[in-house]
């Protein structure tokens, strides 16, 4: 037979047990989707929507641009091992498509140099041999950084590096050994053929020729044999993420998300985590109170493995749900709602348990904003009370929703895996909402916002009292006055990396006094410690918590630390001897009389 | 009677050394912060789902923890979890955690997981 060798057998066998094993993985994930998510494929499979997939798809699976953006260091190593080897094996292919000569295999662009022994003849094959080994010292060197990143992971810009198990530490050695070599294979054909690029030419010329004879059939079965390993391991260990997040990136542009069960979708998720540890550089839990097990990286693979059932119920519990390593991953995975997931507390708890809030009716607000203080604001009245301020100075008329009595918003059952009771709250609030008939409904507390603008789906608009100041002052119905007090902002986990509320706070603060940047803000911003997401953390370390967040917070000498939560000013307001209040507080004291 | 919007509650009384107390435990060694619990009340005058009902959540967890187990299954799901009792609570009890235990010692829920 023509252009085979033995030696191919295991790269062979390798691929086509990829190809089978992944594909009975997926085709059995499709089953697995919730009616909603078969629906949304069905509509939207072959529409408009697979173009920005596609681009999508090329910039995130092959170049990393989301991982560049936040560290350029990590990006380039991800991009050179995935948009290298994307290169080696099209290039690859072209060329040797256009130098076989015989019957053509797929192998034969894996193994080109060993069945194409010519010395590169015309200009064509001297180009793709030069640019093959400019390719692959392209790889080359981000497997170079990789091996750095395991030795002494700050060099690559990173804390730490997730701790795998021996299956992924094996893969992952496999995976470093294909390129090297592939290197040394083609430089031995080198010296002995002189078919090399500048790279393998020159490496090969420093073997001598009887040495070359005697390594060039052992290197290419080692070759071959990396590949055959890393390919049939890699479906069940976390390099499974090089090809689901292809399909993962084609079904959330088609509209899919996560639903409060496991589904199809969250599987997806599950395997196209690459365990690259990028969620636990900035976790609260890590940096401050040294937890280091309970991460998003740790929770995806025991609830994708299925085992460790404690783990997964210990590591699913101990979260903030801050939203930091949701903003932070690379593969933009829904971690909070994966977290979420592994807390489902089933449906056991079936029965209408909020019976007694069925005589709450509405009062007719026609033509009046609803205020919604939240639970939390009902113990900082403060904060309610400056709202009535703002309101009755802006001439708004207003109807106080839950000023002696508070409905939960539902969230916190939510969080808690109790969806069937959060969703009875949150038939009883649309009910009572929707029979006041009021204008909008302004909340002051971000907690409840993240609820209503995405677990609602309520009639009029809601704004958080961040967003409705800086429209009041915008539109000149509130006139405030700029005083010379100093401000640090803390953006609060719901308000900022939940709702992506940033921009209307600081231009409020600028309006009424003096802001001061703090080192971590925005995206960045460190969770006070009191997220409602959090049921397990003692007392001590939720002030360990408060006090890394104030420390940011009051490190440029306010004179005030500003919020817009409720839960944040009461965390902050015995962790310091500045003065913390509220948004809303802090224009009240500023409105020109 | 003129009525002053309460009234005694009956005397009850059980016998303690016959109490079974292992659930009871099993929620000290789950929420230890429990036990610094003075049992002042403070969770129970901001309860929001008090604010409707005539739900006591002090009673609650102080009939659990005497071991006096019946009926708080029911009682418990009025709870809307807010969060506002762990606020408040002088002592630092994590009540949330408190709550939510009670409800998977008395209802083992079907987790997924």
């Amino acid at each position: 037979m023509a252009n085979f060798h033995p030696f191919v057998v295991p790269f062979v066998l390798g691929t086509i047990g990829l190809f089978v094993i992944c594909g009975y993985k997926y085709v059995r994930w499709i089953k697995q989707f919730d009616r909603k998510q078969q629906a949304l494929i069905r509509k939207n499979m072959f529409s408009t929507k697979i173009l920005p997939a596609i681009w999508e798809m090329f910039c995130e699976c092959l170049l990393h641009l989301r991982i560049s953006k936040k560290n350029w260091r990590l990006g380039y190593m991800h991009r050179s091992i995935a948009f290298g080897w994307f290169l080696l094996i099209v290039v690859g292919a072209i060329e040797s498509r256009i130098g076989i000569k015989g019957p053509f295999h797929f192998w034969c662009a894996i193994f080109y140099r060993f069945f194409h022994h010519n010395i590169p003849a015309n200009g064509t094959e001297m180009f793709f041999t030069q640019l093959m080994d400019l390719i692959l010292l392209y790889v080359l060197s981000g497997i170079f950084l990789a091996m750095l990143k395991k030795i002494h992971s700050r060099i690559l810009g990173m804390k730490r590096t997730t701790k795998h198990t021996i299956m992924d530490t094996t893969v992952k050695i496999s995976l470093w050994a294909i390129f090297p070599l592939r290197l040394l294979s083609e430089s031995v054909t080198a010296r002995l053929y002189a078919n090399g690029g500048f790279l393998t030419q020159s490496i090969g010329d420093l073997f001598s020729r009887p040495v070359a004879e005697f390594l060039e059939l052992p290197l290419w079965s080692l070759y071959s044999i990396a590949l055959c390993v890393f390919f049939l391991m890699m479906p069940f260990t976390r390099y499974m993420h090089i090809f689901t997040e292809v399909f993962l990136i084609y079904f959330r542009k088609l509209g899919l998300r996560d639903s409060v069960k496991m589904t199809g979708y969250t599987k997806y998720e599950l395997s196209a985590c690459s365990r690259c540890g990028m969620c636990i550089d900035r976790c609260p839990l890590y940096n401050t109170l040294d937890i280091n097990d309970v991460q998003s990286v740790y929770l995806l693979r025991n609830l994708r493995n299925l085992e460790h059932h404690q783990d997964i119920l210990a590591a699913g519990k101990n979260c903030l749900m801050c939203h930091q390593c949701a903003e932070d991953c690379p593969v933009n995975i829904d971690l909070m709602s994966i977290r979420r997931i592994s807390r489902d507390k089933g449906d056991t708890d079936m029965a209408d348990n909020y019976r007694y809030l069925d005589p709450v009716k509405g009062f007719n607000a026609i033509g009046r904003v609803a205020y919604f203080g939240g639970c939390m604001t009902q113990l900082t009245p403060t904060i309610s009370e400056s709202m009535k301020t703002i309101f009755d100075a802006a001439g708004v008329k207003y109807w106080h929703l839950d000023g002696d009595r508070a409905i939960c918003c539902g969230r916190p059952l939510m969080q808690q895996g109790f969806n069937k009771q959060a969703a009875d709250l949150r038939r009883k609030i649309t009910e009572l909402i929707g029979s006041c008939n009021a204008t909008a409904l302004v909340t002051s507390c971000p907690i409840c916002y993240n609820t209503f603008k995405h677990e609602y789906n309520l009639t009029i608009p809601v704004y958080h009292h961040t967003e409705y100041i800086d429209s009041l002052i915008k539109s000149g119905k509130l006139s405030v006055k700029q005083s010379d007090t100093t401000f640090t902002f803390h953006d609060p986990c719901d308000l900022g990396r939940g709702c992506g509320i940033y921009d209307q706070p600081r231009a409020v603060l600028k309006a009424v006094g003096q802001l001061k940047k703090v080192s971590a803000e925005k995206e960045n911003s460190v969770c006070c410690g009191m997220n409602l997401g959090n049921t397990v953390l003692s007392l001590e370390q939720q002030t360990k918590l408060r006090d890394a967040s104030l420390k940011v917070l009051t490190e440029p000498n306010p004179d005030v630390v500003v919020t817009a939560c409720p839960m944040c000013k009461k965390a902050f307001r015995h962790g310091t001897e500045v003065n913390v209040k509220d948004i809303a507080e802090v224009v009240a004291e500023e409105i020109k009389k | 009677m003129s009525n002053f919007g309460f009234t005694i509650k009956k005397t009850r009384s059980f016998n303690l050394s016959q109490a079974d107390l292992r659930m009871a435990n099993r929620l000290l060694e789950e929420v230890p912060s429990y036990r610094k619990c003075i049992g002042c009340g403070g969770c129970a005058a901001t309860c929001s789902a008090r604010q409707f009902t005539d739900f006591d959540i002090r009673k609650v967890h102080n009939t659990f923890r005497r071991g006096q187990y019946d009926k708080l299954a029911d009682e418990l799901r009025k709870c809307m979890l807010c969060g506002k009792c762990t606020l408040v609570c002088p002592r630092g009890v994590n009540l949330r955690s408190l709550i939510i235990n009670m409800r998977q010692l008395l209802t083992p829920s079907n987790e997924t997981f």
